[in-house]
């Protein structure tokens, strides 16, 4: 079988459309909606996963961070549980050990979280204050919006200086202009000389619950407060001396990030007598909701994969009519010299031009839904090429492979009584 | 008299319909010279049709042999037989089997199109038979908004498209009015003249005489042949 034969049936099969269109039409309706609702329905998983990749790799795929976490109570020496004092965390040493002792760690940062009552002008209110180092500036991006973010001179000269973020200056009722005004944290008079960008909402990993509103030198805060601090907690206060609540870890390389992650993890289990730390790696995070997309998609995929099966079921049933239909013609055509092949053919390029015509149309509805959808409401969404290259040709498939049975059912057809077919 | 082109050999034809055997051919021996018209007569279960459809390979005999210019073709498989309908016969059916969605034009351009003969040569083709069956003016017609005669006299253009040697043609006027009939057999005689072999089941004597040789069958067989001899 020729190119061209193949070219010149497929047109003897179009005109053969045209001449039933409504037929076809409702024909390839499954197909239609079969292609449709698989493109969408990627694009709604696609567009889902995508925001959630893009918010985990916000926080830095080669970073590692370690938190301070309150051990379980049952774990805690009776003495401890008894005094008014929780000692546990991650300490001033483990900082050291991690940055001196492995090589693929780039550097490290490390964290301290404190709730602080604030003075600005005649406004009082309670602060949350990240107290870090300037390398948390160059890890964690944040746009700067005015001013500077800290120097390691500040740390040096321990200099009593602030960072406030968008929603700490929105928090203080302030404008831009605070650049050099004093902010009373504690007893501790700070100079402002910066505003950044807030981090997004979903960023929990580095914050514990709620967005940040300043940012100091960790010396200073050290120097002027200590180590312990005060936290409400279910209606009483407790202290705490927890040194540092997180340290951020930059490694070299993405390859290096697991086998950091594991070593950093031996090493704190042999300095900690209880697990009073946590991992969180978002190259891990990474993975997990990449694994869960793919899954998601597939799941989602196949449901609606099965109307284009019923799609394809649809064009087969017709077809079978249209089989007994035409049984005549094809008598006909078998008698005139047609081969069988080509009467197989002949069904064969119908059906493909039917299930085609209905990928096209189902491939437009395709990308008008998701469209449709984010700009009602707000969901993400994402069409692939690959989805609508996917769902096309799956929908061919579908036309060749239901319209198979049909085609060798009429090429089946003895032509003598196909001709006496009334 | 001229070459042989047909050869019937004892042919049997055996249908079975269930555990029932029905004998439609019972050893049936002719020969065709090239060029002749010949009319198969009988009545209705005589096997005249059955006969028609073993010569057109339509329908394979049980047992005997059929030569078609010299070439045993009675064991042929049906792709080969397929091809020789395609490039050397013509059949004419007594209710015409036009494509009813096709065009007269597109009717006859059909056996073109799985010779795989290029459009314009086909169309071409096609219209110098439309116009020699006087239908020129009904190209874009389709079956049914033509009369019987037209009808059938598009399905004499589509036979002959292909410009094949032998036309066969089964009761090609038993759906006509007398005026129709007379046409469709001044065409299949002009035919003759112009030296195709002609094969033609009819029940009319009157039809039957247009022909130069009339084999009467009965309870399949050949029971007198008439007219000029091979």
């Amino acid at each position: 079988m020729t190119a061209t034969s193949l070219l010149r049936h497929a047109r003897m099969g179009v005109k053969d459309m045209l001449r039933h269109k409504m037929r076809a039409l409702l024909t390839t309706l499954g197909v239609v909606f079969g292609v449709a609702s698989v493109i969408a329905m990627l694009a709604v998983g696609e567009g889902a996963s995508r925001q959630a990749l893009a918010q985990i790799a916000r926080l830095g795929a080669g970073n590692i961070m370690i938190l301070s976490q309150k051990p379980a109570a049952d774990t805690q020496p009776v003495s401890a549980q008894s005094s008014m004092l929780a000692i546990y965390g991650l300490q001033f040493e483990d900082e050291i050990r991690i940055r001196e002792s492995l090589a693929s760690v780039l550097r490290t940062v490390p964290v301290r979280w404190i709730r602080k009552e604030a003075w600005y002008r005649d406004r009082k209110l309670e602060l949350r204050v990240v107290a870090t180092t300037p390398d948390w500036f160059d890890l964690v991006n944040r746009p700067i919006l005015a001013g500077r973010v800290l120097t390691e001179e500040d740390m040096r000269r321990r200099s009593p200086v602030c960072v406030l973020t968008e929603y700490g200056a929105r928090r203080l009722l302030a404008g831009t202009q605070i650049l050099g005004e004093t902010l009373t944290i504690g007893n501790v008079p700070f100079s402002i000389v910066g505003l950044v960008r807030n981090e997004e909402s979903s960023g929990t990993v580095q914050t514990p619950d709620q967005p940040v509103d300043a940012y100091i030198p960790l010396p200073v805060c050290r120097e002027r407060y200590g180590d312990v601090t005060l936290v409400a907690e279910a209606g009483s206060r407790a202290m705490e001396l927890v040194p540092l609540h997180q340290i951020l870890v930059e490694i070299r390389s993405l390859e290096e990030v697991e086998p950091a992650a594991r070593a950093i993890e031996a090493m704190l289990r042999r300095f900690h007598r209880q697990e009073d730390y946590r991992l969180s790696i978002p190259l891990a995070l990474l993975r997990e909701a990449e694994a869960t997309r793919r899954t998601f998609n597939i799941v989602l995929g196949s449901i609606a994969g099965i109307s284009l099966l019923v799609g394809g079921i649809g064009i087969m049933n017709i077809m079978l009519a249209s089989v007994t239909e035409r049984t005549r013609e094809i008598g006909i055509r078998r008698a005139i010299g047609a081969r069988r092949s080509h009467i197989i053919l002949q069904f064969l390029v119908e059906t493909s031009v039917l299930s085609g015509i209905g990928g096209l149309i189902g491939l437009l509805l395709g990308v008008a839904i998701p469209l449709l959808i984010t700009r009602l409401s707000e969901m993400p969404t994402y069409t692939p090429l690959w989805s609508l290259v996917l769902s096309f040709s799956i929908s061919v498939l579908v036309g060749i492979i239901f319209g198979l049975y049909p085609a060798l059912q009429a090429a089946s057809l003895d032509p003598i009584e196909a001709l006496r077919h009334e | 008299m001229s070459e042989v082109v047909i050869r019937l050999e004892s042919l049997v034809k055996i249908y079975r319909l269930g555990p029932v055997e029905v004998p439609a051919l019972r050893g049936v021996t002719l020969e065709f010279p090239r060029g002749s018209f010949t009319a198969i007569m009988g009545p209705s279960g005589s096997g005249k049709s059955t006969l028609l459809n073993v010569i057109g390979c339509l329908d394979r005999p049980t047992s005997g042999r059929y030569f078609l210019e010299g070439r045993d073709v009675s064991g042929l498989d049906d792709n080969a037989r397929s091809d020789l309908r395609l490039h050397h016969l013509g059949f004419v059916f007594q209710s015409f089997n036009l494509i009813p969605q096709l065009t007269l034009l597109e009717n006859v351009e059909l056996p073109l199109f799985y010779q795989n003969v290029p459009p314009h040569e086909s169309r071409r083709r096609a219209l110098e038979m439309i116009e020699m069956v006087g239908l020129a003016d009904r190209l874009r017609h389709r079956p049914v908004e033509l009369s019987g005669g037209q009808q059938q006299r598009a399905a004499i253009a589509r036979a002959l498209t292909t410009n094949p040697s032998f036309i066969l043609a089964d009761e090609p006027t038993g759906n006509l009015d007398s005026a129709a009939g007379r046409q469709i057999m001044e065409l299949l005689s002009s035919l003759h003249r112009r030296g195709r072999t002609i094969v033609m089941v009819t029940h009319e004597p009157d039809i039957a005489a247009w022909a130069d040789r009339r084999i009467l069958m009965r309870d399949g067989q050949v029971h007198t042949i008439e007219g000029s001899s091979p």
